[in-house]
């Protein structure tokens, strides 16, 4: 016997039930097929909403905040920031390319529908073994995806991350954090006020694709194939989005709009509900009205479809005509598809409306269902949250610490670990991923974000802004309330190293099958995590997004935060890199490592027994530290920072002479455990240089904060050396006949080639011509002399190198 | 001294070019592709982007626009243009420069920072570049790879048609033969270059190198080049 329709659609019996409860009477199948969808965990929130109304989201500044399409952020000079992440996970396992760059698309139309022009992407990207085929089909199409969507559109992708993890075999994460840039005067609404103004559908006709993607797609647990929910996929045209992209904020300069709603998932239903219900109006639609690709469709495919680049805005009558001249200019269709109406419902009618938005006679009310039951009043659940039998957790902070890493760091040579860290799929370049996006496109990009921070300037004024995304899933996978703080922690401080000020948080929340007990708890233990993070760095949460059920038959993602900062810089030309700059600058550790090494990329790379114990964050000390480097980089004391995360401070130390292409001398106190002193990923700390003069000034500024100081040595050299001394040293294990380094001594050249050969290398790629150091991101160009070509030079003269066919340069691996 | 910006559906460097062109010294305007009035412009710039979406072929649809009717004018009226990026595309498919750019060597697109030689400091395009340096500024796409058949491009050497190469420990980013990165017509006027100057044309974005380029332009307008 074939199921019932509402169980067809993904509603549950009870769900039913609570339909007939708000109606007072059955559904008929297309009111059914509306409520599926915008009943969705995707579009309702229904299992997480009670969680998520418990995140900080006041703060000074903040213009709009959850619920909008996108926070926004005053920056003063009348501009505002509007940031937000969202993902794209399921469509993108399906079909990578098209997964991704819809991703993007539908991110971009939420900025441009609060009147911001769209001026960055950062993507968070989470995939398993990069040995893997499948993996490295999935990694190529979804970078293709957001690169080929960005770089059509004109937004520079100037961040994110690229992780793997075995947990995301099945199921990789693809989440995109897209910033836009306004002026307050134009911040717009998803909203429908004022009966009788006229419901407008911008861009693309409606067609097949994307049918039930919120419900089929993002809503459910992955089967072992399923080449069946492909049509679920939505197609992007980035050509049609840019000319939406124009066109909607012209109408905004203009004034033309009363509200301005992207359509995303649940399509038309979607967009209608919620920008009536937000006004307390109803919408009647026009069925007949609405434009679409395909010839027969259902009603219930043109109200849920999730084709692309569409938008709904709410006109008032007499300025339609301005509407179309504007769209007209731009190509994008305009259609008339309903009236704003006074009654609460969305109605949706076949055979045609009157001038007052009336049915015509002879025509036939489809739908009519109030706004509010689809949007705000849709069902809400308690679910049952049930933490894991065996879990492991960070000790309390200031809980004794007495360490026992277990791992097997006797007789280990450090150099030789520092090399294998930076050169493993993690840690190691980006530049196989960044060389595909288009960073520099709109010339206001300052950082590329290949480092660390992406920055980019504002035009007309001394600012700037810096942007980037983190998630911690190598500690969340064990314990998801420190994972989530983790990442606040980590992205905040990624910003803060520039010198810049965190104006809030956006995050997506990637977690497992929500019906779960153990994935709600996982859930339920991120936001808190994410909560009080943000509460103790004062941080509001300006908006996000949640994708559940991300799980496969191998098993439950690892729970996912992903963190999403931007950051103000008053003056974009004091911002601080990450590298270090000068010979005799001198080299500083800020805070203090703790033992656990759980969840790090050391651990990882030892492949033996994994310690239970992980770091612990002390919120109280990050915070001092992020005061610290503010104060710190607004007196101008720093010459660079660098945040200590993936790798531990050797990692981090690296990564500043690779990207300065100049070593350093260096000694380290290592307690007991070597390990955990060069490869830890205890949290709060950050390696600064200064010039010499300038160290005084920053320990006054450090102890006002009771932050610990850490004098490590200076800049020079080829050769990044750090000595080890005290108690963990080797001195102790000689005595015991263990041969192990006293010192880890690598030169700059040999770790820059592991570093650079990573990613390529994981992946299988061996054309790939990583970019020379210095060349990535442009901090410090200055013109360079070169010789003066010769005129009508001909064929051999260039020095020219082609990727995927000329020699690879720098030195050979292996050295020490 | 007025220099038009091309606008296609679809190109998304006509913002950044019109500032980096004012940035120049230039009175700088927005040319919508419908029309066919270039608004007295003495120079007119063809930006980056993906015209009509690139859909076809890099640059193909948008050689039939109204714009372009009139930028062939200016041309045999002795009016300067400068195609970058997507807008060199556009001016190869329209046979107002030699050659053809093709798929990148690598088979994907290509963002980074490339220094180019300036081959001639003697065109209008490339008077205000001081001698023995090299040029920083991006690249950034897919199909950039300068191709031309062996003895058009023996041609092309000889009578100092290119302008730029990709030099300096960067490459050449495409594979484009004989690192070629920029070129002009026979008559001198019309040029096209992959890598944008328009990025490039402050200090703060990593280079001002590009605004050689576009000073160049300005200084040439100026003197009366155009029509």
């Amino acid at each position: 016997m074939a199921l019932p329709l509402h169980r067809r659609l993904g509603l549950t019996d009870g769900e039913l039930d609570a339909i007939r409860v708000r109606l007072g009477r059955d559904p008929n199948d297309l009111e059914l097929a509306m409520f599926s969808v915008m009943w969705s965990e995707h579009c309702s929130y229904k299992s997480s909403k009670p969680l998520l109304r418990t995140l900080p989201t006041g703060g000074s500044g903040v213009v709009a905040g959850p619920g909008e399409a996108a926070g926004v952020v005053s920056i003063g000079d009348g501009l505002a920031v509007a940031f937000k992440l969202e993902s794209h996970n399921h469509p993108s396992a399906v079909e990578p390319y098209q997964g991704a760059a819809t991703g993007v698309g539908g991110i971009l139309r939420d900025i441009f529908s609060m009147g911001a022009r769209p001026i960055a992407v950062l993507d968070g990207l989470k995939f398993g073994d990069p040995e893997e085929a499948r993996t490295r089909h999935l990694v190529r199409g979804v970078v293709g995806g957001v690169g080929g969507y960005g770089n059509c559109v004109g937004v520079p992708t100037i961040g994110g991350e690229l992780v793997f993890h075995p947990s995301y075999a099945g199921n990789p994460l693809v989440n995109v954090m897209a910033v836009g840039l306004l002026e307050e005067r134009h911040l717009t609404h998803a909203t429908a006020p004022g009966p009788g103004n006229l419901a407008v559908l911008l861009g693309s006709a409606t067609g097949r694709d994307g049918i039930g993607g919120a419900s089929v797609l993002a809503s459910a647990t992955f089967g072992e194939d399923d080449p069946s929910k492909r049509p679920s996929v939505q197609v992007g045209d980035p050509f049609a989005e840019k000319l939406l992209i124009e066109a909607s904020l012209e109408l905004i300069e203009r004034g033309l709009l009363e509200g301005l709603q992207d359509l995303g998932a649940a399509g038309i239903t979607c967009a209608v509900s919620e920008t009536a219900d937000r006004a307390g109006t109803g919408i009647v639609v026009d069925l007949d009205a609405i434009p679409r690709r395909d010839a027969g469709m259902e009603p219930f495919e043109v109200m849920i479809s999730e084709s692309q680049e569409r938008m709904l805005a709410i006109v008032r009558p007499e300025r339609l005509a301005g509407v179309r001249e504007v769209c007209e200019r731009w190509g994008v269709p305009v259609a008339v598809i309903g009236r704003v109406t006074d009654d609460g419902l969305v109605t949706v009618v076949a055979g045609g409306l009157d001038e007052a938005g009336r049915p015509v006679p002879g025509a036939t009310v489809l739908a009519a269902v109030p706004a509010r039951s689809l949007a705000s009043d849709a069902i809400v659940y308690q679910r049952a949250s049930q933490p894991p039998a065996h879990r492991r957790q960070a000790p309390a902070p200031g809980a004794p610490e007495s360490a026992s890493d277990r791992l097997p760091i006797r007789g280990m040579d450090p150099g030789a670990v520092l090399r294998g860290l930076v050169g493993s799929p993690n840690l190691g370049s980006r530049a196989w991923v960044t060389t595909q996006y288009d960073a520099t496109v709109g010339a206001d990009t300052v950082e590329d974000g290949e480092r660390a921070a992406g920055i980019l300037r504002i035009r007309g004024t001394t600012k700037g802004l810096a942007c980037a995304t983190d998630a911690v899933a190598g500690v969340g996978w064990f314990d998801p309330y420190l994972g989530a703080a983790l990442a606040v922690a980590e992205c905040s401080r990624n910003v803060v190293a520039t010198g810049a000020r965190p104006l809030g948080v956006t995050n997506c929340l990637n977690f497992g099958d929500p019906e779960q007990p153990e994935a709600f708890w996982q859930l339920a233990e991120a936001v808190r995590g994410l909560a009080d993070a943000c509460r103790a760095l004062g941080l509001p949460v300006t908006g996000g997004n949640v994708s559940l059920y991300n799980e496969s038959p191998a098993g439950r993602i690892a729970p996912t935060t992903q963190v999403g900062v931007v950051g103000l810089l008053r003056d974009v030309t004091r911002r601080v890199p990450p590298q270090f700059r000068e010979s005799g600058d001198l080299v500083l550790l800020l805070g203090e490592a703790v033992p656990g090494l759980a969840g790090s990329a050391y651990a990882g790379l030892a492949g033996s027994a994994v310690e239970e114990r992980l770091p612990s964050l002390d919120l109280a000390r990050e915070a001092a530290l992020q005061d610290l480097v503010l104060a710190a980089a607004d007196a101008g004391l720093l010459a660079s920072a660098q945040d200590v995360s993936g790798g531990g401070l050797a990692v981090a130390l690296a990564e500043c002479a690779i990207w300065g292409d100049v070593g350093a001398r260096l000694t380290l106190q290592v307690s007991a455990e070597p390990a955990v002193e060069l490869f830890g990923e205890s949290p709060s700390r950050m390696v600064v240089t200064v010039r010499p003069a300038d160290l005084g000034p920053l320990e006054r500024l450090a102890a006002a904060r009771g932050v610990p100081v850490e004098l490590l040595g200076s800049v020079g050299g080829d050769r990044l050396v750090i000595e080890l001394v005290g108690g963990g040293a080797a001195g102790a294990a000689e005595e015991r006949g263990a041969s192990v380094a006293d010192a880890l001594d690598c030169s700059v050249a040999s770790l820059r080639h592991a570093w650079e050969q990573a990613l390529p290398r994981a992946l299988g790629d061996d054309t790939f011509a990583p970019p020379p150091v210095g060349t990535v991101a442009p901090l410090d160009a200055g013109r360079i002399p070169g010789p003066v070509p010769a005129r009508g030079a001909g064929p051999g003269s260039g020095t020219g190198r082609t990727p995927g066919t000329g020699p690879t340069p720098g030195p050979g691996g292996g050295e020490r | 001294m007025r220099v038009g910006v091309v606008v296609f559906p679809g190109s998304n460097c006509d913002r950044d070019t019109l500032h980096a062109a004012r940035l120049a010294g230039a009175e700088a305007v927005p040319l919508w592709h419908e029309t066919a009035d270039l608004r007295g412009s003495s120079v007119v710039i063809l930006p980056g982007g993906f015209a009509y979406g690139d859909y076809l072929r890099a640059g193909a649809l948008a050689r039939f626009s109204p714009v372009m009717s009139a930028v062939r004018a200016h041309v045999q009226r002795g009016g300067l243009v400068l195609g970058i990026c997507n807008g060199f595309q556009v001016l190869a498919e329209a046979g107002l420069l030699p050659g053809a750019l093709l798929r990148n060597a690598s088979l994907r697109f290509e963002h980074r920072w490339v220094r180019l030689a300036v081959e001639r400091r003697d065109t209008p395009f490339t008077r205000a570049v001081p001698p023995g340096i090299l040029l920083r500024m991006p690249v950034a796409h897919g199909e950039g790879c300068y191709y031309l058949p062996d003895d058009e491009l023996a041609r092309l050497e000889a009578s100092g048609q290119v302008l730029f190469r990709y030099a300096g420990p960067e490459g050449n980013p495409n594979g484009s033969l004989h690192d070629i990165a920029g070129i002009m017509d026979a008559t001198g006027r019309v040029c096209g270059l992959m890598p944008h100057p328009e990025r490039a044309a402050e200090a703060i974005l990593g280079s001002d190198d590009g605004l050689l380029l576009l000073r160049s332009l300005v200084e040439s307008g100026a003197a009366g080049v155009a029509a």
